[in-house]
């Protein structure tokens, strides 16, 4: 099956005196459409620079180094300027960080609404945007009037349901989601996501949802990919994925995940998060790794297949033979 | 045995505009107790805007309250003498939630723990205070040599949220209020954290009160809760009742919206609907009222009292108006005495009242 969006050896690096940020390096992915994929990983594993990467909003000193992001057979990266504007939000759109503070506080919503379409160049009548806006509010549960509310006039919840609208106003692809929730109480927050839930159902949109909260994903994704230190170490069903992780980092990860079944002792990753200024050779695991081998801190450790869709970056099933490349 | 540190039936109103015509009421009536058994950790659990902050920062003295008193061991926190105040400060430390803002980012690490060392005269010597930095930071779990001489920025989070502990058991306290202590700390070094403050409570026998947003780390760490939903309290009691078996309309709604990292455990589909307005008025009423799906006339007028349901639990319900009142300042008698790692059995319940 054609994937929808593919990511083939995606570098983005940032430069600062002391050298480049090795921010992403060579991340591998696709998705396929109608799919809810999700990018987990802690801070500084280059989560958020991939959902920007894909739009091409990196700034400097950032710069998308080398790699390809195929978007229904058109290479993203190879695009000019105009070209790109076009493509966001019509075929890619995203939903960022606080996405809610990024309106505008002294507009009311409709214009808001409004002006992603029309930049567009979509036409229509003053009664027409009026039905165009009430739709969109209404299929992200917000009830018509809030079109003709400022920001301020709003809670969090649903000044991030007016940005749902906003990144659904021109039916996407792909929806990018980066941290959709982060500032919301969990209450809130599973209001909106199943929001996005629903549209992404109602639209046929696939989503990347990228976020640290290890639950948000178990409750929304169909499929997980693992980051750490820019890179993928590990992707499969999420159903493999939380319930049998082969990579040690993700392997830990799960166990330090407090719950509400068991009590028991607290289980961190002992060490220090990655430095991608200096990476530590070969795997980028490695210091932190109780499985280590020679080899891990030389040799970079390839994705292998270990199961159906399950790919793992880890030296030690390939030794232990579980692994296909 | 007297009770180290209490907040008596505190309100805290927050004026604003000319002649403070508007009002937000932080926190209504709060009643705490603490130190007066075995060394506990207690949580108190709300959301953004539910007034736990201010509540930490009303126990600490860093605000005082519009009504009621503050009360370190027995005198009202307004009242200390110097010598008095100095006491408390060492008593009753503080762990805040942000280990990037609390460091001067000129001054090696070191010196977040030799200020207190000569503030309250801990060592005679330069070789004692290394000593005694030493073991605080060994006591959680960081080796010296690693730690001091550092400069904050060249340690991750979690180990600056572990030297900000190291820092609180140096002038040994008896009570440390920590204010969302993990939350800004990535997952895999967050566990490290709570297993230090679990420690801190085991070995050197301090009590703990941990606020925060994040149900399931209360229950992993302490032994009784108090929910708190728009500066009032909700539901509290043994976690294992309060938050394993949930009672009250708004702890039910928080506990079921929990994102658990299980796939197979979703959420269910039955959600109340959005409410417009998120957040309920100043009208006396139950706070919650807006929200509730069991909500009557009655619970818009006044607010509800705490009823006792369980021997070690009581929620502010009129639903539960047939089970007998708790006066706010007499909770901690139904809190539970065992600590969190003593059990990992829930406390049988006695009737519960099946809500709807």
């Amino acid at each position: 099956m054609k994937s929808l969006l593919e990511v083939r050896d995606l570098r983005v690096y940032y430069h600062t005196p002391r050298g480049p940020v090795k921010a992403v390096e060579g991340l591998n992915f696709a998705l396929q459409a109608r799919e809810r994929f999700s990018l987990v990983g802690e801070s500084g594993s280059g989560k958020s620079t991939v959902a920007l990467s894909l739009l091409r909003l990196i700034k400097p000193p950032g710069r998308i180094e080398s790699g390809e992001v195929w978007l229904d057979g058109v290479n993203v990266l190879a695009l000019d300027a105009e070209q790109m504007r076009q493509l966001r939000l019509a075929q890619m759109a995203l939903i960022s960080q606080g996405a809610m503070n990024s309106l505008n506080p002294v507009m009311r919503i409709k214009p808001q609404i409004v002006d992603g379409i029309q930049s567009h160049g979509v036409q229509m009548s003053r009664r027409e945007w009026d039905g165009r806006v009430g739709e969109l509010l209404q299929q992200v549960g917000l009830q018509g009037e809030v079109a003709d509310m400022f920001p301020h006039q709003l809670s969090g919840g649903m000044k991030q349901r007016v940005c749902i609208a906003i990144a659904i106003s021109l039916r996407p692809k792909v929806i990018i989601a980066d941290e959709p929730t982060s500032a919301l109480d969990v209450v809130v927050q599973r209001q909106v996501m199943e929001t996005l839930r629903r549209v992404q159902e109602d639209l046929g949109a696939s989503v990347i949802l990228i976020g640290h909260d290890m639950g948000l994903m178990a409750q929304f994704a169909d499929r997980v990919g693992v980051m750490y230190a820019g890179r993928l170490v590990e992707e499969g069903y999420v159903g493999d994925i939380f319930t049998q992780p082969q990579h040690p980092y993700s392997r830990l990860l799960m166990t330090s995940l407090p719950s509400l079944e068991k009590k028991g002792v607290f289980r961190g990753i002992p060490g220090f998060p990655p430095s991608l200024l200096n990476p530590a050779p070969g795997c980028a695991f490695h210091p932190r790794c109780p499985y280590a081998l020679d080899r891990c801190a030389g040799e970079d450790p390839a994705l292998r297949i270990v199961g159906p869709k399950h790919r793992v970056a880890c030296h030690l099933l390939e030794e232990r033979g579980e692994a296909t490349p | 045995m007297t009770t180290l540190l209490g907040a008596r039936q505190v309100t805290k109103i927050f004026g604003r505009g000319l002649l403070k015509k508007q009002r937000t009421i932080a926190l209504e009536d709060f009643s705490l107790s603490i130190g007066s058994g075995q060394p506990m950790i207690t949580s108190v659990v709300g959301e953004s805007g539910s007034g736990k902050t201010t509540m930490a920062r009303l126990l600490l003295g860093l605000e005082s309250p519009t009504l009621g008193d503050v009360l370190y061991k027995g005198r009202d926190l307004r009242r200390l003498s110097p010598t008095e105040w100095r006491a408390f400060r060492r008593d009753v430390q503080a762990i805040f939630q942000d280990p990037f803002e609390v460091y001067n980012p000129f001054y090696k690490v070191d010196h977040v723990l030799t200020v207190p060392i000569a503030k309250f005269h801990l060592a005679n010597s330069p070789g004692e205070s290394r000593a005694l930095m030493e073991k605080a930071l060994q006591a959680v779990g960081l080796r010296s040599e690693e730690t001091l001489g550092r400069y904050p920025h060249q340690l991750s989070g979690g180990q600056r949220q572990r030297v900000m502990v190291a820092r609180a058991l140096l002038v040994k306290p008896q009570l440390i209020i920590a204010d969302e202590p993990v939350s800004m700390i990535d997952a895999s070094l967050r566990a490290t954290v709570l297993a230090d403050l679990r420690q801190l409570n085991e070995e050197f026998g301090i009590s703990f009160i941990y606020i925060t947003h994040d149900v399931t780390t209360a229950y992993q760490i302490s032994s009784n809760v108090i929910v708190l939903y728009s500066g009032s309290i909700m539901e509290a009691g043994d976690v294992e009742l309060v938050i394993k078996q949930p009672q009250h309309p708004y702890t039910k709604l928080l506990v079921s919206s929990i994102p658990l990292p299980d796939p197979h455990h979703r959420w269910s589909d039955e959600l109340p609907a959005p409410a417009f307005r998120e957040r309920a008025g100043d009208n006396g009423g139950c706070k919650f009222a807006s929200r509730c799906p069991y909500v009557t006339s009655g619970c818009r007028q006044k607010a509800p009292p705490l009823f006792q349901i369980d021997p070690h639990r009581a929620a502010a319900c009129y639903l539960y108006q047939a089970h007998p009142l708790v006066q706010t300042e007499e909770m901690d008698k139904i809190f539970v005495q065992r600590r969190a790692s003593d059990t990992g059995q829930p406390v049988a319940g006695g009737s519960l009242v099946e809500a709807g």
